[in-house]
């Protein structure tokens, strides 16, 4: 292993971070730390996960859009933000798509996702 | 004038602090880094330490070299350069530096051949804008179009910006933030890029622009001195136990 590779290794570690399994299509609920002044709340954000780029590493991230108000909003996070509280995932959708960039140009019916019924976590020894 | 080290660009990765920043970072890393001479007034004119880094086969360094690490009693080494030292800050050869020499927060110059980019053109080299994409323009899209003026002054002037040879050159990029300094493995993170491609060799410098934070170590951060301080604190720990 290289020596990027085991700093981003032991970052991950150190960082301590238990992220979901989750990929383009599930709906998902992101805890996200705001600092109002000197205290800070933790905001939630749901929507879908339109797409998850770079990977699952340190320098993995992924773009949440919703429909705000009638409008809609995308917002990307990183992976391993110290700024994220937590990561829930709310419904797993079937796509046939890694990127969900057509949602964009889509609304109401069919912009609708269909849910997974047969949704089964990967192998036991990965985080589940 | 501290002394500089030299260090290899390992590449660059990106830290998550506390406070829910991201730095980006370029990881360089001290390899075998130790005083292989010293420069004096008496003997050079000028004051400097010649510092050597990395470990070549022994089979690749010529006769000359051996000569000259064997006078200094230290392992050969892939790399030297000098710094310019103030008299008080000359660092006894044989010496090892570590990444403690710098301080977290610190600014750094770092100075690196950058990576060659060959024959460029205008654009590329020097951001022109080139010529429109019609309009009648043909096939010199991506000229650099006129150099200069008409009979009066009837040449192109001296330094005129053009296509040629770019990169490959030696680049210093200045005041770059010291972020993390990780002793164990002698690694120094810094914010932001540094020139040259990974595994190329660089030198990290104090910032001539920024003043010298307090505390850093003088002459230098010597892992001899490092070791000197854990002894001192292990028995004052063991102490309070």
């Amino acid at each position: 292993m290289d020596l990027i590779a085991q700093l981003e290794a032991e970052q991950i570690a150190a960082l301590g971070k238990d992220i979901p399994d989750f990929k383009a299509g599930d709906t998902i609920r992101v805890g996200f730390k705001v600092t109002e002044g000197s205290r800070t709340r933790v905001q939630n954000y749901e929507g879908v996960c339109i797409s998850r780029k770079n990977g699952s590493g340190i320098a993995g991230s992924f773009t949440v859009r919703k429909i705000s108000f009638g409008e809609g909003v995308e917002r990307m996070f990183p992976l391993y933000s110290t700024n994220i509280d937590s990561i829930t995932v709310v419904r797993r959708g079937r796509v046939r798509r890694a990127k969900l960039y057509y949602l964009r140009s889509r609304r109401g019916k069919s912009a609708r996702i269909a849910e997974v019924s047969n949704y089964k976590p990967k192998s036991a020894g990965a985080e589940a | 004038m501290r002394s500089g080290i030299i260090a290899k660009k390992v590449g660059m990765t990106r830290l998550f602090m506390d406070d829910g920043r991201q730095i980006p970072v370029t990881v360089l890393q001290l390899d075998n880094l130790q005083v292989v001479a010293q420069r004096t007034a008496d003997k050079d004119g000028y004051t400097a330490v010649q510092l050597g880094a990395g470990t070549p086969k022994v089979k690749r360094v010529s006769q000359a070299m051996r000569g000259h690490f064997a006078a200094a009693k230290v392992e050969p080494k892939r790399k030297l350069a000098e710094f310019r030292v103030s008299a008080d800050n000359l660092i006894e050869v044989g010496a090892e530096i570590a990444a403690t020499h710098f301080l977290e927060g610190q600014k750094v110059d770092v100075s690196g051949t950058s990576i060659g980019k060959g024959f460029a053109g205008a654009m590329k080299r020097h951001n022109f804008g080139g010529l429109r994409a019609s309009h009648g323009v043909s096939i010199s899209h991506r000229s650099h179009g006129s150099t200069g003026q008409c009979q009066d002054p009837g040449k192109v002037f001296k330094g005129k910006k053009m296509a040629g040879h770019m990169g490959a050159a030696r680049v210093t990029t200045q005041n770059l933030e010291v972020v993390r300094t990780d002793a164990d493995r002698g690694l120094v993170f810094v914010k932001g890029a540094v020139p040259g491609s990974k595994g190329g060799w660089v030198t990290v410098k104090d910032s001539v622009k920024k003043k010298l934070p307090e505390g850093v170590p003088f002459p230098a951060g010597l892992k001899a001195a490092a070791a000197a301080a854990e002894t001192a604190e292990a028995p004052a720990e063991g102490g309070e136990a």
